[in-house]
Order: C-alpha cells, then sequence, then structure tokens
C-alpha cells in the first residue's frame, strides 16, 4: 500500500492497493484464534492473552471457542493419539482461509513423552504453520509467533472469496 | 480410640479362616495377603464391621520374569475416624496367574471402586467379574495392548494410530 501524494489524483487523502493486499491487511489484524489447550502451555497462552501481554494489542484477542468462528488453530499442550483425532475433527470444521500454530514441545516433537500414547509432533496429522518451542513457551514466544502468521498472511495471494 | 491393625486380622482368621494368608508390616504400613476367591468377603468385612469405607485406590503389579504369580492386585482401604488417630489405612494384596487374570470385582462394596478397576482393566488386562460396566477408560475402546504389561513395549504407537484411524474413519462418515 501506498499513500498517494500525486496532485493530479487529488493529493493526500487516499490510497492505493491491490485488492489482495488489502483483503490480507484486513485479517491479519483480526485474526481469532481457537484455543486448543490440553496441558500447561494453556496457562501460557492464557496469560498471553491476558492484561499483562494482551494479545488484543496484535488483534487476535477474540477467541472462540466454536471452530466455525475461527482461523487460527493454537494447539497448545500435549496431544494423544485419543485426542488427535477430536483435533483434527475441530481443524476440518473450521473455515478457510486458517492457520496453525504448535505451541510448546510437546505439540512439535512429543516433547517428554516417548510413549505409547502421545502423538510425536501433531504435523502427523495437521498442517502446522508456526512451530513454537519451549516447555512451555514465554508469552512473548507466542506473540512472536501470532506476527510470524501475520507475517505469511501479508505475503500470500488472498483468494477474493 | 484409635484402631489396632492386629485386632482386624484376628477378626479376619476368626470369622473369614484362610482368607488372610500372610501379614506383613513394613515401616508401619500393614499388607494383608488375601486369597483372590475370597477378596469380596474380606472387603465386606472391613467395610461393614470396621468402617473402612473409603476404597482410596486400586492397581497392580505385572512380576514377569520375576515371579509368579505373575500379576498381583493392590486395595488400599481406608477408615476415616473421628479423631486424626483413627485415621486408619490398610493394605490388600492378592495374586493372579498369567493363564487367569480374573478376580471378583469389588464394586458391590464401594461403588467408588468402579473406575479404578477400569483403569487396571485397561492397562494390565485384569478382568473384573460382577463389574457394572467393565470398559477401558483411558485406551480408546478399540484399542488392542494393554500398555502397562511387562511385555509391551512402551515407545510401540502402532495400536495408537490405528484406533486414530478408525477415529477419523467415523467421524467422516
Amino acid at each position: 500500500m501506498a499513500l498517494n501524494t500525486n496532485s493530479i489524483l487529488g493529493g493526500d487523502g487516499f490510497v492505493t492497493t491491490k485488492l489482495s493486499s488489502f483483503v490480507n491487511w484486513a485479517r491479519k489484524n483480526s485474526l481469532w484464534p481457537m484455543p486448543f489447550g490440553t496441558a500447561c502451555c494453556a496457562i501460557e497462552m492464557m496469560g498471553t492473552l491476558a492484561s499483562r501481554f494482551d494479545l488484543s494489542r496484535f488483534g487476535a484477542e477474540a477467541i472462540r471457542f466454536s471452530p466455525r468462528q475461527a482461523d487460527l488453530m493454537i494447539v497448545s499442550g500435549t496431544i494423544t493419539y485419543k485426542m488427535a483425532s477430536v483435533c483434527r475433527r475441530i481443524y476440518d470444521q473450521m473455515p478457510e482461509p486458517k492457520w496453525v500454530i504448535a505451541m510448546g514441545s510437546c505439540t512439535c516433537g512429543g516433547g517428554p513423552f516417548d510413549s505409547y500414547a502421545v502423538v510425536q509432533g501433531i504435523d502427523e496429522f495437521l498442517p502446522v504453520d508456526v512451530y513454537v518451542g519451549g516447555c512451555p513457551p514465554r508469552p512473548e514466544a507466542l506473540i512472536d509467533a501470532v506476527m510470524k502468521i501475520q507475517k505469511k498472511i501479508e505475503m500470500q495471494g488472498a483468494p477474493l472469496v | 480410640m484409635s484402631l489396632d491393625l492386629q485386632t482386624v486380622v484376628d477378626s479376619l482368621n476368626t470369622n473369614l479362616p484362610d482368607s488372610v494368608l500372610d501379614v506383613k508390616t513394613f515401616r508401619g504400613e500393614t499388607t494383608l495377603i488375601i486369597d483372590k476367591k475370597r477378596v469380596r468377603e474380606v472387603c465386606y468385612h472391613l467395610k461393614d464391621d470396621f468402617g473402612f469405607k473409603f476404597i482410596a485406590d486400586i492397581t497392580a503389579v505385572d512380576y514377569l520374569g520375576v515371579k509368579t504369580p505373575r500379576f498381583e492386585v493392590v486395595y488400599h482401604v481406608h477408615r476415616f475416624g473421628p479423631d486424626f488417630d483413627d485415621n486408619v489405612r490398610i493394605r490388600l494384596k492378592t495374586e493372579l496367574p498369567e493363564e487367569e487374570p480374573r478376580i471378583d470385582s469389588v464394586v458391590p462394596v464401594w461403588s467408588g471402586a468402579n473406575w479404578l478397576e477400569r483403569e487396571v482393566y485397561d492397562m494390565f488386562g485384569i478382568e473384573f467379574l460382577g463389574h457394572p460396566d467393565l470398559r477401558r477408560i483411558l485406551m480408546p475402546e478399540d484399542y488392542e495392548p494393554h500398555p502397562l504389561r511387562k511385555d509391551f513395549d512402551v515407545r510401540d504407537r502402532e495400536a495408537s494410530k490405528r484406533s486414530f484411524k478408525r477415529a477419523l474413519e467415523e467421524g467422516s462418515e
């Protein structure tokens, strides 16, 4: 986007852009997260949303517990195979376009749980956009992940409908 | 009046002869080895005549390669007293052979035993006869192995993956 200063076109006061850039700009500043918290990382996710770290500064504070109203899934916590089918089904219910953050070591690669029940990384069954390491990661790290998602949205050629 | 566990053992020996196979005391904790066929009557006696109203835990141990019989089912029962000193805990153990991992359920005695026995069934494959609803409680219902058995590889995720796949297929129908 660029501020138009061409006097022939009327001088200051309007902006030229591509429609896709405009849509991306709107999307990235209004992410609606679907929290999928199953363990201690979820506490840190709540901390990220609360007043001290205040995720609403990045336009991502409208937490939706209905997948049909969300476009960013934050998977935070150990995912067992029994939970994985639930997680996948919820992801499938989210409308396009949608993004996934894998928050914490468990979601990234199973964490300390090399066991018969635990999925060794949620990318076994979900397309992950950003991985956040840590056990649990600090809120700053999650905010960084949200900003990386924003960057990703900004860069993409968005479908118009 | 605090309860002397020796009175409990004496009463069991008098009223239910041969049900207590052995008594062990270690660091102030008393363990009774119980005949597996009589576990329910022993539990009823403890509850009705001595006030052991709370089943704190039921678990099992797999002694594969260590001793026979292979399995032990362990019960921790608790008696609440009006005074602090009256709170007494006793441990019951029963031995089960590998060929017949079955024992009477104690759900008729304490309904709190329901989920505890389901967990033991889930993890060790020990069947509780007379249990009202013996289904797996932690693992998926179509999961085949019993993961806390010593002959199961704790890192073997194949069975979990199969259950996961089936769950997805059911969901998409």
